[in-house]
């Protein structure tokens, strides 16, 4: 890598006269080591993370469009996509309403164990997926300690499409607590009294002033939260049941799949999957820039 | 030259009515409450159903020491791996500046955007007995798919991101002025970065290094893909743990979780205790972690 | 800048006929901090009031206890006659100016501007039609004419003043109320909306009453200055009176330089420094003391209430005379003077000195230090 080397060589070499300015990849520093360190990330981003994920796109293209759409309107499949899908919706959307009150009181609000509500927030970024879908089994199940009162009210949960909810409402909370909370942080004290003086209601000032400036962020969260769910694994399967064509998830039909030793199939769905958190993740990008633009400020 | 505005306990414009606020509060606890603190409680409450005694039989039985010892070697390995990766990419991102940068910062975050089972299917794919090498590593005898050195890299796979993601912006906050200082002042380059760049960075470098492992002892998805369950060899906690479970060995199964679930509490502590007293050396609190 | 349509100000101004605004001993207690101590003000309607004072001196606090964003512990606020204190921030119909304008981001300049008329009740809010002429009118009359679609982020600093001044206008506030309102812009563009500020002023007959750290801002635009320091008001008066006749040390030294020697007051006579200065003790009692007066007032030689004698430090030609750096005997800072060519003043050389305009206040401790810090906020 060295026509890439960031120092300039001191002493007039060939053609430093000032007649052309010699090509670099970076901007002129001092600092020593890019070379190697760019280098060493280059490699090893390439040996640990692309190689592997373009064989499953060069798997995937393999199957061709028509492939793809055939694994896709498998029955089983076509129901597993769409569980997974839906779900996380819902998960991502409930997750708004209660992230965002979360987000509000642990900000806004004063009151004892504050601190330590704020800490708990991060549980399910820091719980083992597979920790919290045994719990969650357990709690939900027929005689667990919220499954048997909700059994006496006639709701199932553990083992159907609520229990797949419920486990996605978990992992999928802290992505919007804690994309929203440093925004309401930042709102100016003065844009409520202003809003005040000038005569709005205190229900007026929530809605017209302090709820917009939030609403980028909880477009990025919800697609954060939902990019999350339409992966996870760990906590949904134990809660889940997995009863084809009822409670079976996207992941989970692709570990099925390579069970039966049916590489394409697998390929198939986990390429669809990709497709969606890229869509995801390129809404999220779009909604910041959006945000940008209007704003001055994410 | 503002005024220093003391706390304005007086007025009420800028908060809801009390009925209206304690309401939100009482809301956030309980879902806090049910959603969250719950299921962690039952974790220990379950694996102490039939006492301390049963609890620690648990764990010391062969096949869960077996799974601890494997997952403490795939966290000793993917760790330190990505520790110097992190520390390579935040010194070339952050300190110098070169095209297509932005571009290499979304690469770095792709493990994040993928499902832990995709994470793991794609190493299946690579070297699986049908995958690209799968032939080649046949003819030598070489096992990946099944055995640990494939628990090793997906597992390095899914933590990839996490220091590098911590130290990048918090290296771009920094800027370069103290390093060129270093330099001029006859500092050599590994000099400088050990005297002025990691002196700046360590909490971060410290909480990066915290999350990393404790994803990398509890990853489930992507090494059950792998790991083929083959008890007291290829089995980590998590994957143990699900076995345990699935037998219905409740006792068992809590036991080790309430091991994962306790470093997650000691995670969440030093967490909190960096937020708390290094809060100025960590940045960017609300950038998306897995 | 160009002047100011007659349509769009009689727009402007439609209710506002000038609200007086009284203040009653009026208190407030930011925990142990005493932020406002017992300030009684009357400000007649149509005034151009400045609050002027250091950091920490309670005008920001006593504009906001006006505005109704801050309860006062005790006393009473009227607007007109009526008894304002209890009322609510919305209730009070005040144009607030933030000093960092607060304009609301996701809304566009004519959104802001229509932000208040739109959160009235629905009884007495005007029609889309109304709403849309009157942002018509103040965009007009703070000339942001065809700017009504952009966002604030788009604007410029001064752009975004007027914005915030248009948006307070829009309710036809009774009183007109701006907390450092020049504070974020640069030197230039101050300037020229502070002319464009008093214009506004003179044409809306609003009552107004800005807050400043700025003694300068505060003498040029106001018709009255409130000088506060430590929660209290020092002095009130037209900029001319807080110049020729400060009330306080505070006072005078805080609006415009001025020198101050330590003094001892005895049987009526002033003594500095072993010689006796002539200055009116108005019964003041023997003791410690301070001499006050302007580095203007003080010239080389001549006549004048006090005589003193310096060292030259330093001499500089300027273009008509010299300007000498002199050390007074006694004194422990140096002063600038400029004087005629044919002063007498040599490079070392002793000289005498004489002022005029002299104030004298006894130096008491505490008023020292509050002097003191007064000068360091300068």
């Amino acid at each position: 890598m060295s026509h890439i080397a960031p120092i300039e060589r001191t002493g007039p070499g060939p053609g430093t006269l000032g007649l052309k300015k010699p090509w670099r990849f970076t901007a002129p520093t001092v600092l020593p080591g890019f070379s190697l360190t760019f280098g060493y990330t280059l490699v090893y981003l390439s040996l640990i993370v692309l190689f592997p994920l373009s064989v499953l796109v060069w798997r995937a293209s393999g199957l061709g469009f028509g492939g793809l759409y055939a694994v896709a309107t498998e029955p089983r499949v076509a129901a597993g996509l769409r569980t997974t899908f839906s779900i996380s919706l819902a998960a991502a959307a409930i997750d708004v309403v209660f992230g965002l009150i979360v987000a509000w009181v642990l900000t806004r609000y004063e009151f004892p164990g504050r601190r330590f509500l704020d800490a708990v927030v991060d549980l399910p970024f820091a719980l083992p997926t597979a920790v919290a879908g045994i719990s969650l089994a357990s709690l939900y199940a027929p005689n667990g300690l919220f499954g048997a009162p909700l059994a006496a009210l006639g709701i199932k949960v553990a083992f159907t499409r609520l229990g797949i909810l419920v486990a996605l409402i978990f992992v999928g909370l802290p992505f919007i607590v804690r994309t929203v909370q440093p925004i309401i942080g930042e709102l100016e004290v003065e844009l409520e009294e202003a809003s005040a003086t000038l005569g709005a209601t205190r229900a007026q000032t929530v809605w017209r002033v302090l709820l917009p400036p939030l609403a980028p962020a909880l477009l990025t969260g919800f697609a954060m939260a939902f990019a999350r769910a339409v992966g996870e694994y760990g906590s949904v399967i134990f809660i889940a049941g997995n009863i084809a064509y009822v409670s079976e998830i996207a992941p989970l039909l692709i570990v099925v799949k390579l069970e039966q030793y049916d590489y394409a199939g697998a390929t198939g769905i986990a390429t669809i999957m990709l497709a969606i958190s890229f869509g995801a993740l390129l809404a999220i990008n779009l909604i910041q820039a959006w945000s940008r633009r209007r704003f001055g400020h994410v | 030259m503002s005024e220093a505005t003391p706390a304005r306990s007086h007025t009420n414009v800028r908060t809801e009515a009390p009925a209206t606020r304690l309401t939100l509060i009482l809301v956030a606890v309980v879902f806090l409450a049910l959603f969250l603190l719950a299921p962690l409680g039952v974790v220990f409450t379950q694996a102490l159903q039939k006492g301390f005694g049963a609890f620690a039989k648990a764990l010391a039985d062969d096949d869960a020491v077996a799974a601890i010892k494997l997952t403490l070697l795939v966290a000793a390995i993917a760790v330190p791996v990505n520790l110097l990766f992190g520390l390579a990419a935040s010194w070339s991102i952050a300190k110098f500046s070169f095209p297509g940068k932005s571009l290499l910062i979304t690469l770095i975050d792709l493990p994040f955007s993928v499902s832990p089972v995709v994470s793991g299917l794609v190493y299946v794919l690579v070297f699986g007995s049908q995958g690209v090498f799968g032939d080649w590593l046949a003819a030598h005898d070489i096992e990946i798919i099944f055995a640990v050195p494939g628990i090793v890299l997906a597992t390095i796979f899914v933590t990839f991101p996490f220091i590098a993601r911590e130290l990048i912006p918090l290296m771009q906050e920094q800027g370069t002025v103290e390093e060129e200082a270093a330099l001029t002042l006859g500092a050599s380059g590994f000099h400088t970065f050990v005297a002025v760049t990691l002196p700046n960075i360590k909490w971060g470098l410290l909480y990066g290094l915290l999350l990393c492992n404790a994803r990398a002892m509890g990853e489930f998805g992507a090494v059950s893909v792998v790991s083929g369950h083959i008890r007291g060899l290829t089995n980590t906690i998590p994957l143990q743990v699900e076995i345990l479970y699935n037998e219905y060995n409740s006792v068992a199964a809590f036991a080790l979780a309430a091991l994962l679930a306790s470093l997650a509490l000691v995670t969440l502590g030093l967490k909190t205790f960096l937020e708390w007293r290094h809060a100025d050396a960590l940045t960017g609190r609300a950038r998306r972690r897995h | 800048m160009p002047t100011l349509s007659r349509d769009a100000l009689a727009a402007a101004t439609d209710s506002a006929h000038g609200f007086g605004i009284r203040i009653e001993g009026v208190e407030q207690d930011f925990g142990s901090y005493p932020a406002l101590r017992d300030v009684s003000l009357d400000i007649a309607p149509g005034e151009l009031v400045a609050l002027l004072g250091p950091s920490g001196s309670g005008k920001t606090t006593l504009l906001r206890v006006i505005a109704g964003l801050n309860t006062p512990d005790r006393g009473a606020v009227y607007f007109g006659d009526e008894h304002a204190t209890n009322l609510s921030v919305q209730e009070r119909r005040v144009g607030f100016v933030f000093q960092n304008y607060a304009l609301f981001k996701h809304m566009t300049v004519a959104d802001n501007i229509a932000f208040g008329l739109k959160a009235r009740p629905r009884r007495s809010r005007p029609s889309r039609v109304a709403i849309y002429q009157r942002v018509t009118e103040l965009l007009e009359l703070v000339q942001l004419e065809g700017l009504g679609e952009r966002y604030p982020a788009q604007l410029s600093g001064g752009q975004r003043q007027r914005v915030a001044l248009a948006r307070a206008l829009a309710i036809e506030p009774r009183v007109l109320l701006l907390d450092e309102p020049f504070g974020a812009l640069d030197a230039r563009v101050r300037k020229d909306l502070r002319r464009w500020l008093r214009e506004i002023h003179k044409k809306t007959g609003l009552t107004t009453v800005f807050v400043t750290h700025d003694q300068d801002e505060a003498m040029e635009l106001a018709d009255r200055v409130v000088v506060l320091n430590q929660g209290r008001i020092e002095q009130v008066g037209p900029p001319e009176e807080l110049y020729d006749h400060p009330a306080s040390p505070f006072v005078i030294s805080f609006v415009g330089e001025a020198v101050a020697l330590p003094v001892k007051v005895v049987d009526g006579h002033v003594e500095f420094g072993g010689r006796e200065l002539h200055v009116d003790t108005h019964g003041l009692r023997d003791g410690a003391a301070r001499v006050f007066f302007r580095p203007a007032d003080i010239a080389i030689g001549g006549q004048g209430v006090g005589d003193l004698e310096g060292r030259v430090e330093s001499l500089r030609r300027t273009a008509g005379g010299v300007r000498a750096t002199i050390a007074i005997d006694g004194y422990d800072q140096t002063l600038e003077i400029d004087s005629a060519l044919s002063s007498g003043a040599k490079l070392g050389g002793r000289i005498p000195l004489s002022f005029s305009n002299a104030r004298i206040f006894p130096s008491d401790p505490i008023s020292d230090s509050e002097f003191k810090e007064a000068g360091d906020g300068i």
